[in-house]
């Protein structure tokens, strides 16, 4: 029995004499510093290094929902680094090395957990790209190897290594790969900036971005009018129709992406299996759950339903690469909303309108990147607009500029 | 427990047939016609599982599959329902969770520590000191996790149906049923979904008889049927006044009379599908039903759905309400009626509103020892039940409710009930009994069973006055039957089921004149507003699934998880097995109190599928996962050849056994660098284009000029996408004016297909594009002597070099075939491309093989022919270009026209190249004993990276390692060093080559 359990045991006030996670909900100001549009993981992340690295805690997060009930909490919780280009693989390290000092961070449990993650190929392609984004990664300083049937055997006994007469020819095996109880995030962000000064207010949606001369001045909210200094926005999944209000364009276009669940069984997988050829990834959350997940559906919507085509195609793979799941239960299917560029990277920093930030194009890769998000994005902010070098490569302008940063064979399905 | 069979009570099972199978290794007596669950019971085994959280011995709730209580699981298969699992001979079934045995559960000491696993108590402890999580986790997760999956059970073999239907009736209950039969009367074709293996539905076991008064109801319009029923005024309505046991005889004589009549008439029904033991377990966009019956998954298309789904009886939260003998009312209703067991140990009845009395008069006709119903309200709302009731010497404790549930001897199952009285706030106040009570009933209320609705987008409102629900903005085609639109009265149930069915007609027919709607007003209240009663110690639960409290949920809004939705999240409610069919009500009540909300406005989370858990092995359906197979496959394969996959094809990479892969791929080159080889390309993509347009197409969509390429001539074919990226490349033949034929790479066809016509659905030209590639296979005939074999074979063209030279396009008989020829050079040899109907290729294959052998001709995989092509410096699309590969970057302006106006990504080619180059692709030359770089090997330039290797093979030609690689473009001149960072670190100096590195002048592929 851990210690940090007995004061709530031995408390006969408990949860009085506790200080609550969250603080109740207060009145808008008529003015802030900063504005942050959208209560997901990288809006509040936002606001914590705000306040915490740079003394800016005259901010407001504004989410229409409530805290982190966005992609935040419809992601599978998958955190990794092991991609292509030099700038990713830099971007999303620092992110890996930012999570692994989170709990303690915020004296609040987020339950990462470096369980590794083994991505399979099934053809010589893959093969060959695998060995590229190894070797891109160790030249970085990351964990990841190419490794072969017979390690992935060991790795994984209970994996098939012949999946719909698919055979495994090899494995991208990224030891930092880790998952995370990812609204456990959202809120020790959450948790950590209001205790420092920012507010976060749920139920509060953003109608319109004011503009004026080419500047952000403020942001029309159901709840009334609000001025601000600099105003981000974060809002994954409708990121461009909010540029459209503040006016301009981002080049995304937004599809679901769907992921499901199972009933909990004991343990028997550990490390997070992702297979190229199938579109599936396959893991074990600690409550015993099996999430299923693969890549975003085939047609742009703006909807989060589920699907029914979907779903059995990506449980047909699931069971070919652990046939046993054919006896295990489904409990929940949902989806989210992946705003996706056209190179599987996202675009951060400056935006046409001075003052106005955005922290946009996640995709399927968000969660991952919520923490050197945050930090990056309030170096921006503390600095007036100097764009931090880890992000200048996911500039909006890269497009017009045919700068881009492919990363797509480093996503797919493996999220 | 005892059993009784007859007209009323006993009705599934069979008392003349016996059951026999194993619990927990023990051997169960069961009657034909069981669940699991309900013959446990009968055999006094009222416990079956263990808690999630604190391993607390749990039984069946519902008895209708809608709690996790019953979760067990057999040899194969974990997490089943024992109250939806039939019992069977031989079935082997054990319980799941716990550590020890089911009846001595060591982990039950969680329970003892409870106080210290406060809401969440996972975000505030286990990761002091740093890195300690680690070590925790391990533990928390095999505490956590329900069945164990048995990890050797192969994947059957489960088809799939699909069904088609214009209104979709889910749910067999009365409302289903008069839907079904209304709207099939109408002339429609009508899907009604059972879950149960029996039509009926409340019908079964509700106690109806007792319901009073009665409202004037209408006739049941079974058409079919000479068996109408005039029964309707029989019962209490009659006479006003109490419902003596021989009135209420006779009522449920009339309704079960009635009740089978109408299955009668729906079964019967020509235009009706019944599925039983089915369950309708999502709503999809435009009504696509997944049905779950037996192993099939069953796709139903519907144009309408009637929801007659009903509701879900609520539980009453109070201490230890979730020991084993604490079962709702309706899941005792279903075990004396539908089972026949009838409980010897006294029953008390918990009730919050009038079903629950007619539950006890119920199972006290079924022979049960009812002693006692303690209301939550000040007395029942029909005082006719009331004075039955009193009549029967059953005791009523009016606004009291059970503080504790207590088990004195075992701690496993109910065996006492501390009763208190209710104070004007609803608090517990005196104790005014204790009571002796081994199964207690309860009915706090019903809330509809709103999930399919909600998932079609449909708002679950609640009249925080009345404690009523109300089902809201329903899509359109969607229409609501009985008590999930909270109609209760057995008439008004009836009547909505044919309003719902004149709704659907109505729908699918406009003109349509129905009659008129009947009358559904229900003035029945079925909820208590707040039936919690709080106890000291606690342990009143909530979320039987996840172990929570009531402490908890306020606990969780008083930490700052407010919303409904952040609740969920924090205290995991309603995230277990049975999805917050029973936390969801009480847990928005206390959310609503704790936050000073309306009940409505803090509302209950999203609904999402499916409805009930459901085996993925259903959902993978037949594991249907073709290989794709040229018409060559089985002559590759006499052969030897080593097949590999490409994509979905399966491809020869070289012939002969694994160890002597290296020796064959070096013949192989060999035999078409010196004499002849063929390879087996059928694999590659085929496109027919045909029309006025097609010249013009071909122009627009690839980056060379086509307008002017004459008949009977081929050119290389790149295309690339609008961000100017290559992606992919082939060869166009001009066949007539008005006719190509173009070749794709073998991943890339379909993508290129599916381009060209989202392409020309936008430009309408007037050309045919067809993909032909399965309609015809190609062989490469390659190496100096490959002209020669095609002339000894007999070929009605002259295939001398002047009239059929490098680059020309034939059609030709070969050996009596026709023959599309192709003079094009991927290894640079002379070579010839034959691409014929797929048909006769076998026979091709055997005549040139035939003809060859003379020439020592030799099969060729596609390992050697990567060598091949690699020699000559020959790119291969996907291989040494990535998703931003510019053509500059691979020296392909060449294949670019200078003066069209446009193609596909020109702009972007144009902005490209006038940009300088970031990296270029070149050759590179090693020595025959350096390391040898891999394929994605980096290039690296003062510690950057600044490229990968996209190609490289020892080349026994030329006795070097060659390769292609992307460098900084300042190291792509010849004779450039760069540096290549190979295996284990090692680094090599490789030097920038020229390419074609093998007959640079292409003397030999023109020969």
């Amino acid at each position: 029995m851990p210690f940090g359990l007995l004061k709530y045991g031995l408390s006969d006030n408990y949860p009085f004499e506790i200080e609550a996670d969250l603080p109740a909900p207060c009145e808008l100001k008529p003015r802030y510093d900063v504005v942050i549009i959208g209560g997901g993981g990288h809006g509040v992340a936002t606001a914590y290094y705000l306040a915490k690295y740079h003394g800016i805690t005259n901010v407001a997060v504004l989410e229409k929902g409530y805290l982190g009930g966005g992609n935040t909490a419809r992601n599978t919780a998958v955190i990794r680094s092991n991609y292509l280009t030099p700038e990713g693989v830099k971007f999303y390290s620092a992110s890996v090395k930012l999570y692994e000092d989170l709990s303690n961070e915020f004296d609040f449990n987020i339950m990462y957990s470096q369980r590794g993650q083994l991505t399979l190929a099934h053809t010589d392609a893959t093969v060959r790209a695998f060995r590229q984004r190894a070797e891109v990664n160790k030249h970085f300083g990351g964990r990841t190897e190419l490794i072969d049937p017979c390690d992935i055997a060991e790795l994984v006994p209970t994996l098939n290594l012949n999946p719909a007469n698919l055979p495994v020819l090899a494995g991208l095996w990224h030891k930092d790969g880790a998952t995370a109880r990812h609204d456990a995030v959202a809120w020790g962000y959450a948790k950590g900036a209001t205790q420092r000064g920012a507010e976060l207010h749920q139920l509060t949606e953003v109608t319109d971005v004011v503009v004026s001369k080419g500047r952000v001045t403020g942001v029309k909210t159901t709840r009334g009018n609000v001025e601000a200094g600099v105003v981000i926005q974060a809002v994954a999944g409708h990121s461009a129709p909010m540029a459209r209000k503040a006016g301009f364009e981002l080049p995304l276009v937004a599809y679901p992406l769907q992921a499901m669940v199972t009933l909990p069984v004991k343990p028997f997988l550990n490390p997070l299996v992702s297979s190229s050829a199938l579109h599936c990834y396959v893991q074990q959350t600690s409550r015993g759950e099996i999430v299923i997940g693969g890549g975003s559906d085939p047609y742009p919507l703006y909807n989060s339903r589920a699907s029914l085509p979907l779903k059995e195609s990506l449980i047909s793979s699931a069971v070919e690469m652990f046939p046993f799941l054919s006896e295990m239960r489904l409990l929940r299917q949902w989806a989210g909303i992946t705003d996706m560029t056209t190179d599987y990277s996202p675009i951060m920093g400056l935006s046409p309108i001075k003052n106005y930030y955005i922290d946009a194009g996640w995709g399927t890769w968000g969660f991952k990147a919520t923490p050197i998000c945050g930090k990056t994005m309030a170096e921006l902010v503390a600095s007036g607009g100097k764009v931090p070098e880890l992000i200048q490569p996911f500039e909006l302008a890269r497009f017009d500029r045919f700068k881009q940063v492919n990363e797509m064979g480093a996503t797919a399905a493996s999220h | 427990m005892k059993r009784v069979s007859n007209e009323h009570f006993g009705q599934w099972v069979n008392a003349s047939k016996k059951v026999r199978f194993t619990f927990e290794g023990n051997e169960i007596n069961g009657l034909a016609g069981d669940s699991v669950a309900s013959a446990l019971i009968a055999n006094n085994q009222w416990l079956q599982s263990r808690s999630f959280k604190y391993h607390r011995p749990r039984g069946p709730l519902t008895l209708c599959g809608h709690d996790a209580n019953t979760l067990v699981q057999t040899p194969t298969t974990p997490n089943l329902l024992a109250d939806h699992l039939p019992a069977r001979d031989h079935l082997s079934v054990s319980a799941q969770n716990y550590t020890g045995s089911l009846y001595f559960d060591v982990s039950r000491i969680l329970d003892w520590f409870g106080r210290f696993l406060p809401v969440g108590f996972y975000y505030k402890a286990f990761f002091k000191p740093r890195g300690i999580w680690a070590y925790w986790e391990p533990i928390v997760r095999k505490a956590a996790g329900l069945g164990v999956s048995n990890l050797e059970v192969e994947a059957p073999y489960n088809d799939k149906a699909y069904c088609f239907c214009d209104i979709a009736v889910v749910g067999g209950g009365p409302a289903g049923l008069n839907a079904a039969l209304h709207a099939a009367n109408a002339g429609a074709t009508v899907a009604l979904i059972e879950q149960e293996p029996h039509l009926g539905g409340s019908l079964n076991y509700h106690a109806f008889g007792y319901e009073t008064p009665r409202i004037a109801s209408t006739e049941i319009s079974v058409e079919t049927s000479a068996d109408r029923s005039t029964e309707n005024s029989v019962g209490p309505s009659k006479t006003g006044d109490a419902a003596s046991t021989t009135d209420a005889r006779d009522a449920f004589s009339a309704i079960s009379a009635q009740r089978d009549a109408l299955i009668r008439a729906v079964e019967a029904h020509p235009n009706i599908r019944v599925l039983r033991s089915a369950t309708c377990n999502a709503w999809f966009t435009d009504h696509y039903l997944p049905v779950l019956q037996g192993t099939r998954l069953i796709k139903l298309r519907a144009k309408q759905t009637i929801l007659a789904t009903g509701s879900s009886e609520q539980h009453v939260v109070f201490r230890n309400n979730d020991l084993p003998g604490v079962v709702m009312c309706s899941a005792l209703d279903r075990l004396t009626r539908l089972y026949g067991v009838i409980p010897s140990a006294p029953v008390a009845v918990l009730a919050g509103n009038d079903h629950a009395y007619r539950t006890a008069l119920s199972s006290h006709d079924g022979g049960a020892n009812v002693q006692a119903i303690i209301d939550l309200r000040d007395g029942c709302d029909d005082p006719a039940l009331s004075r039955e009731v009193e009549r029967r010497g059953i005791t009523i404790y009016q606004r009291c409710a059970v503080l504790e549930a207590a088990s004195r001897a075992t701690g496993k199952v109910l065996s006492e009930l501390i009763v208190h009285r209710l104070d004007d706030n609803g608090n517990a106040s005196e104790k005014i009994a204790t009571l002796d009570c081994g199964v207690l009933a309860m009915s706090a209320g019903f809330m509809p069973a709103y999930q399919l609705a909600c998932q079609a987008g449909a708002v679950l409102g609640y009249d925080d006055e009345t404690a009523q629900f109300q089902l809201s903005k329903l899509p359109a085609g969607m229409h609501l039957a009985g008590s999930v639109d909270s109609i209760f009265s057995l008439a008004a149930v009836e009547a909505s089921g044919r309003n719902a069915a004149r709704q659907a007609m109505k729908n699918l027919d406009a003109e349509l004149t129905t009659d008129e709607d009947e009358n559904t007003t229900c003035t029945e209240r079925v909820n208590h507003p707040w039936p919690f009663v709080k106890h000291p110690k606690g342990r009143e639960f909530v979320d039987f699934d996840e172990d929570l409290q009531i402490k908890d949920i306020l606990n969780a809004t008083r930490m700052g998880y407010r919303d409904i939705q952040l609740v969920k999240r924090f205290s995991t409610v309603g995230m277990g097995p049975s999805q917050g069919r029973h936390s969801a009500l009480p847990t928005a009540r206390l959310v609503a109190k704790a936050t000073e909300r309306s009940v409505n406005e803090t509302g209950v989370t999203t609904a999402r599928p499916p409805l009930t858990p459901e085996p993925l092995g259903l959902l993978a359906g037949r594991r249907f996962h073709p290989l794709r197979r040229t018409p060559l496959h089985n002559r590759h394969l006499h052969l030897g050849a080593q097949m590999m996959p490409a994509g979905a094809w399966q491809r020869p990479a070289f012939y002969g056994t694994p160890e002597q892969r290296d020796a064959a791929i070096q013949a192989e080159v060999a035999a078409v660098r010196t004499g002849v080889g063929i390879i087996d390309v059928s694999t590659l993509g085929g496109i027919e284009l045909r029309g006025p347009d097609a010249a013009e197409f071909m122009n627009r969509l690839y980056t060379f000029g086509f307008a002017k390429q004459p008949i009977g001539k081929t050119r290389y074919a790149v295309l690339t996408n609008e961000l100017g990226v290559v992606a992919d490349d082939g060869v166009a033949a001009r066949i007539d004016e008005d006719h190509y034929y173009v070749t794709a790479t073998t991943s890339g066809v379909d993508r290129v297909y599916r381009d060209m016509l989202k392409w020309n659905a936008q430009w309408r030209l007037d050309v045919d594009i067809a993909n032909v590639t399965s309609a015809f296979s190609a062989v490469n005939v390659a190496g100096p002597k490959s002209r020669d074999v095609l002339a000894s074979l007999g070929c009605d063209i002259n295939l001398d070099a002047d009239e059929f030279p490098y680059l020309a396009y034939r059609e030709a008989t070969l050996a009596g075939i026709p023959t599309r020829m192709m003079r094009v050079g991927f290894v640079g040899e002379l070579g010839y491309e034959l691409h014929v109907p797929s048909p006769y290729i076998g026979v091709l294959w055997d005549r040139l093989m035939e003809a060859g052998s003379e020439f020592k001709i030799r099969a060729f995989g596609v390992e050697a022919q990567r060598l091949l092509r690699l020699e000559k410096g020959h790119i291969i699309v996907g291989q040494d270009t990535d998703g931003m590969t510019q053509p500059n970057e691979v020296s392909l302006r060449w294949a670019i026209a200078k003066n069209k106006p446009f193609f596909v990504g020109a702009k972007s080619v144009e902005i490209l190249s006038k940009a300088p180059l970031e990296r270029k692709l070149v050759g590179f030359e090693l020595g025959a004993t350096s390391p040898q770089p891999k394929e994605g090997h980096l290039v690296i330039r003062d510690g950057d990276i600044v490229g990968a290797v996209t190609s490289c093979e020892y080349s026994p030609t030329l006795n070097k390692i060659i390769g292609l690689a992307y460098v900084h473009p300042a190291d792509s001149a010849s004779g450039a060093e760069v540096v290549i960072r190979t295996d284990n670190a090692v680094h090599v100096h490789a030097h920038v080559a020229d390419t074609p590195f093998y007959d640079p002048d292409n003397a030999r592929q023109g020969l």
